[in-house]
């Protein structure tokens, strides 16, 4: 297990839990809100650069700009890109 | 200029009144963001609000009259786009406190349509579930099915409505008659809306926890009921974002786009400003010729047709200024520009979310404070409402036009630019630079160091709809010529009065004006302004251009008409002002408008955003110091330079 923000670019995982940060703990419901739900797929899409943050992430059909901040309470599994499956 | 006058509307007025809940049952439209809450809103009442392709673009209630099929008034109101019913900045705040009953002036709603973008089911029907929690009769409005049936994404209504226990019906609110199914709905009974509790699958519990994994496991099992459960991204914006993401030719893109806006501005205008000269021209040498010579004949020519002629040839510019920010909002690129500059407002103490409120502001102010509204952290928000009037908002694009084309010379350098354009997207940039220099400052002053909230969507593109755009020129158009015709002329009428009252003594030499009210309070303001390099003309000018700041531009016109001695016909200001100003002058006056710390309206709504007149006091003073500090550095480096 990782968190999101140290994923690989369009490496499929999936989310197993969302961390409620000690500094901001309303940033749990608020990406739950966005869709950040465990059980979900979610794909790093791009990073911006210099210093790779933000990110763009994919999470079911929609797309998010997260900082790595916030990519960093999600936590997530890889998935295989091809099939879909753990 | 522009939405200005029109963003300030009823929704804010002071809530002392009396409600009477006039006009029939209130229908709220209810969504998340970007799914066509406002494109069907438009469609029902027929109104022409905003719509725009990113999250946010609404940040205010607004209400219009729907008179359905069968004759029955409806109330509808069209509100802020949320994720959820946990808001976490003001304009959701707005939304939530709507659907709960705690909105100031204005009672719970009756009904409520819950809008859904049919291409992301599964975030949009998270928010149906918590909005039917709440018990107010509900319905569901398929919306973008079009762009969805593109996609290969076939929704069945009616067992979507079975599984959710509520009417569904589709439309395509882009489409003129992409509410007929909505507008059915609409005449049946509160009752109808109910859906049959018994049918619906989803418990309608009073318990107060139902956490949004409950509801997106429900979500979940509707959408593999209905076939839907894979996932549908849009691999045309994957595609396109790969290029506009990149960080090199990104952020290439984005100053070629940024660049191009204002060289058009000054490259496309030239032909269509050319003919509204001459058609002034034409227009004030007919009244002279057909009028005696008179007090009615100056006020016509010096006053009426100097002024708002002087005003009305910027149209041109303004117009294709829009059409630039027209189709960057339509097509969805403005938060990706956001992404891309969220890093350089980061080194300032700001987030990317305080890009486009302050892009906005480059049309108005206004509607860029109101924008702020989108921006979860206070303190950022109050930070971006600060620097919003360092963004030139088009207003000023009438005085830094005027005094561009009489000073700086029409040439090309390196071959490719027009010097003159340069110099325009100078000034932009120096607005921008000295917004930056100020978010700095406050970066310091308030230290906080926490990462501050993004959590921004970026939109799948869409064309901009020649229709959409077309729509939204005519209005700035209409708006901007109802200023010209409203605010500006009686503005430019009383100054031609002030200028021309009361009359020169008897042997007077000099032109009248120097005799007259204008001429007494601008030799009073010189006293301030002098050290700056303004002489009485352009001090007085300043005054009206409080409420408006293009008024600047038809004050001038009206104080040289009338300065002129001898000569009859309005001239065209532009080789008058070349005459009698030092390039040193020109300079400071840009210089001044860069940071234009005088336009009541804006000070206005930041009193009403920020709820005090606290900052719009300190606005209004630190705008004023910089902009003399800033005055007179230029003034006199130019006179040193031998420029005076
Ligand atoms: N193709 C298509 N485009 C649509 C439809 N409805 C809305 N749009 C487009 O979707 C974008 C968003 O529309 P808006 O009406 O501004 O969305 P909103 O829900 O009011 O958004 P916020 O005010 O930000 O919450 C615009 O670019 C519209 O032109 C539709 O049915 N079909
Ligand atoms: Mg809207």
């Amino acid at each position: 297990m990782f968190t999101l923000d140290r994923s690989d670019d369009f490496q499929l995982c999936r989310i197993e839990r969302i961390h409620t940060p000690e500094h901001a703990p309303e940033w749990h419901d608020w990406l739950q809100e966005l869709g950040f739900i465990p059980g979900e797929k979610v794909m790093l899409m791009a990073r911006a650069q210099p210093g790779g943050d933000p990110l763009v992430v994919r999470v079911g059909s929609s797309t998010f700009a997260l900082r790595c901040a916030e990519a960093a309470c999600i936590e997530v599994t890889l998935l295989d890109n091809a099939t879909g499956a753990a | 200029m522009s939405a200005c006058h029109d963003s300030v509307r009823r929704d804010h007025a002071p809530s002392a009144v009396v409600h009477v809940h006039r006009g029939g049952p209130l229908v709220a439209l209810v969504g998340n963001p970007n799914c066509g809450k406002t494109a069907l809103f438009n469609v029902l009442t027929g109104s022409r609000q905003k719509v725009a392709n990113y999250a946010g673009v609404t940040v205010e209630r607004k209400e219009g009259r729907y008179l359905t099929t069968a004759g029955k008034a409806l109330r509808v109101l069209d509100l802020p786009g949320t994720y959820g019913l946990n808001p976490r900045s003001p304009d959701e705040q707005v939304t939530v406190d709507v659907l709960m009953g705690r909105a100031r002036g204005e009672k719970r709603p009756d009904r409520v349509v819950c809008v859904v973008d049919a291409t992301n089911l599964r975030r949009n029907l998270r928010l149906v579930l918590a909005v039917k929690r709440l018990g107010l009769p509900c319905v569901v409005a398929l919306n973008m099915t079009d762009l969805a049936a593109r996609r290969g994404i076939h929704v069945d209504v009616d067992k979507l409505s079975l599984e959710l226990g509520v009417p569904v019906v589709k439309t395509v609110a882009v489409r003129k008659d992409g509410a007929t199914a909505l507008r059915t709905l609409l005449d049946a009974p509160a009752e109808a809306w109910r859906g049959d509790a018994a049918h619906s699958p989803v418990p309608e519990t009073d318990a107060p926890v139902v956490t949004v994994e409950a509801d997106h496991d429900t979500v979940q099992r509707i959408l593999v009921s209905l076939g839907l459960d894979m996932h549908a991204p849009h691999t045309l914006s994957d595609r396109i974002d790969r290029v506009v993401l990149h960080p090199v030719i990104g952020m290439a893109l984005l100053m070629v786009v940024l660049f191009l806006m204002f060289q058009a501005v000054f490259a496309w205008a030239e032909a269509p400003m050319g003919w509204i000269e001459a058609a002034t021209a034409w227009v004030a040498n007919g009244v002279t010729a057909a009028l005696s010579d008179g007090w009615l004949r100056s006020l016509l020519v010096d006053g009426i047709i100097a002024g708002a002629g002087g005003v009305l040839v910027f149209l041109p510019q303004i117009l294709i200024l829009f059409f630039f920010i027209l189709i960057l909002e339509e097509s969805g690129y403005l938060p990706r520009a956001a992404f891309m500059l969220d890093r350089l407002m980061g080194s300032v103490g700001l987030s990317g979310r305080s890009f486009i409120p302050l892009l906005s502001s480059f049309a108005c102010a206004i509607p860029g404070i109101m924008a702020a509204r989108t921006i979860a952290s206070p303190r950022d928000r109050l930070v971006t409402i600060m620097i919003a009037p360092l963004m030139t908002c088009s207003a000023r694009l009438p005085v830094y036009a005027l005094l561009i084309g009489a000073f700086i010379p029409k040439r090309e350098v390196a071959g490719m630019f027009e010097l003159q354009g340069l110099v325009l997207f100078g000034l932009y940039v120096a607005g921008v630079i000295s917004a930056m220099g100020i978010a700095w400052l406050a970066k310091r002053l308030t230290t906080r160091g926490l990462p501050r909230p993004l959590m921004m969507e970026l939109p799948t593109y869409h064309w901009p709809t020649p229709r959409n755009v077309a729509i939204g020129l005519w209005q700035r158009a209409s708006i901007f010529l109802k200023r010209v015709g409203g605010i500006i002329l009686a503005l430019t009428v009383v100054m031609w009065f002030l200028a021309s009252f009361p009359a020169p003594p008897a042997g007077a030499t000099g032109p009248a004006i120097e005799y007259s009210l204008a001429g007494t309070l601008g030799r009073g303001l010189a006293t301030i302004f002098e050290p700056i390099g303004f002489n009485w003309q352009i001090s007085v000018a300043l005054v009206p251009g409080m409420a408006a700041r293009e008024v600047a531009v038809s004050a001038l016109g009206t104080v040289y008409a009338l300065s002129a001695s001898g000569d009859d016909t309005a001239q065209a200001l532009t080789p008058l002002i070349a005459h009698s100003w030092s390039l040193a002058t020109a300079l400071s006056l840009l210089t001044w408008f860069v940071f234009a710390p005088q336009c009541l309206s804006t000070l206005a709504t930041v009193k009403r955003e920020t709820g005090g007149w606290k900052m719009p006091l300190v606005m209004a003073g630190y705008l004023f110091g910089l902009a003399w500090l800033a005055c007179f550095i230029v003034y006199h480096l130019a006179v040193a330079a031998g420029w005076g």
